[in-house]
């Protein structure tokens, strides 16, 4: 799943230029494991699994393995298909420096829900 | 694709609202029982332009949609620039009444979705009489608030990119394309920190859970409808307003928290029935 972002996203020409005053490296946390995903221009170049001595990055989202399963369904079931809606049932945590967050909200949005694109249900 | 005029008529009303002059504009179609329809925060009245080209709706009903001041082609009112704009409860019922007055509305049916959702339990709370019924979409007494709305009004993030990614995910992911991004366009293109003074009615002024008991949804009639998707009003939400009130409720499939902007046909599907007994009660 995770792996396949870059190639579903960076495939994506409209989303890479939604993204294209993007460049950061955030944590994307699924249960324990973490990755780093580096953007450069909206590109991403690299998701690096830990674990790590030092991570440096912007910003986490940290869910349970079992609540990004369902997040990535083709069509997620109602309180799955958003991360606001995983947050608000207190399922992910978000912290860290959010400018990049905030301000390239709808990009990331996209890119966390990549992995949906080629889901089977 | 040949051109065609849609069955609506806009017009810019200038009236004195909440004391000042004010510049607003009004979307109107169709005959008979009136019905009055209040948007979202942060967006404007074409989220029902499914509902003003619907002939089954406006061969019965008279559908007007104002867009609130500050909102789509409606103006801020002389000296924004040196003011907040924020939302109350007490600024909100008084224009929803004002405008129904200069409109002379008889007994008109009123319907808000979101914030709209939630004025109506003050409608339904304090001034039930003054309407034939009251259509709550996306209602609920309080919602708490799940991020920080200070991202919404800076000048370092783009107010209407941040209002239409928090609001994204509201749109149930089985909406067609088309609809979904016409929707985010009315956020994408809300003026700054509109959707913020909204939200201040919605989060903080706006939580009338201590008064929900003292509604009856059955004098005047309240129907409550709430899309399974919507994570801001959730269906929770809406069947505990029900419960303590009367309302009748329906819990709509593959519908967000935007159903009349959104996927407009699915949501009509849901509002007719409603239409339908509204107008049966009053024959």
């Amino acid at each position: 799943m995770i792996e396949r972002i870059p190639d579903l996203v960076n495939a994506d020409e409209n989303l890479v230029r939604r993204g294209r005053h993007l460049s950061t490296t955030f944590m994307l946390g699924v249960g324990d494991q973490g990755y780093l995903v580096k953007i450069i221009e909206g590109r991403i170049v690299s998701i690096t699994p830990g674990p790590f001595v030092t991570p440096n990055y912007s910003f986490a989202l940290r869910a349970p393995k079992d609540e990004w399963e369902m997040f990535w369904e083709k069509i997620p079931k109602p309180g799955h298909n958003d991360i606001f809606a995983l947050f608000k049932r207190g399922k992910l945590t978000i912290e860290g420096d959010l400018h990049p967050f905030m301000a390239n909200l709808l990009y990331i949005k996209d890119v966390l829900a990549a992995p949906r694109k080629e889901a089977n249900r | 694709m040949s051109a065609q005029f849609e069955p609506i008529t806009g017009r810019y009303l200038n009236m004195t609202l909440l004391g000042r002059p004010h510049r607003l504009y009004i979307e109107e179609a169709g005959r008979g029982i009136p019905l009055l329809c209040l948007h979202t925060a942060g967006s404007d009245g074409r989220q029902y332009r499914g509902l003003l080209n619907d002939s089954r709706i406006t061969d019965n009903y008279r559908v007007i949609v104002f867009d609130m001041p500050w909102h789509g082609k409606s103006s801020p009112p002389e000296g924004y620039q040196n003011e907040e704009y924020r939302l109350t409860s007490r600024d909100y019922v008084q224009m929803i009444l004002e405008i129904a007055d200069a409109l002379e509305l008889d007994k008109p049916v009123v319907m808000g979705c979101s914030i709209g959702g939630r004025i109506v339990l003050y409608l339904a709370h304090q001034h039930a009489k003054r309407f034939r019924a009251i259509i709550g979409l996306e209602t609920a007494a309080h919602v708490a608030p799940y991020y920080d709305v200070n991202w919404l009004h800076r000048g370092d993030v783009h107010g209407g990119e941040v209002s239409a990614g928090v609001v994204s995910g509201l749109v149930a992911p089985t909406a067609p394309d088309k609809e979904r991004w016409e929707t985010l366009w009315h956020y994408l293109m809300s003026g700054p920190g509109v959707f913020k003074g909204d939200l201040y009615f919605y989060k903080v002024d706006g939580d009338i859970r201590d008064k929900i008991d003292q509604i009856d949804g059955r004098s005047t009639p309240l129907y409550l409808l709430t899309g399974e998707y919507d994570y801001s009003c959730t269906s929770e939400g809406t069947l505990d307003v029900a419960e303590r009130t009367g309302a009748e409720a329906t819990i709509m499939k593959g519908l967000g928290h935007f159903p009349m902007s959104e996927d407009p046909p699915k949501f009509i599907s849901y509002l007719l029935p409603v239409l339908e007994k509204i107008r049966g009660a009053s024959s």
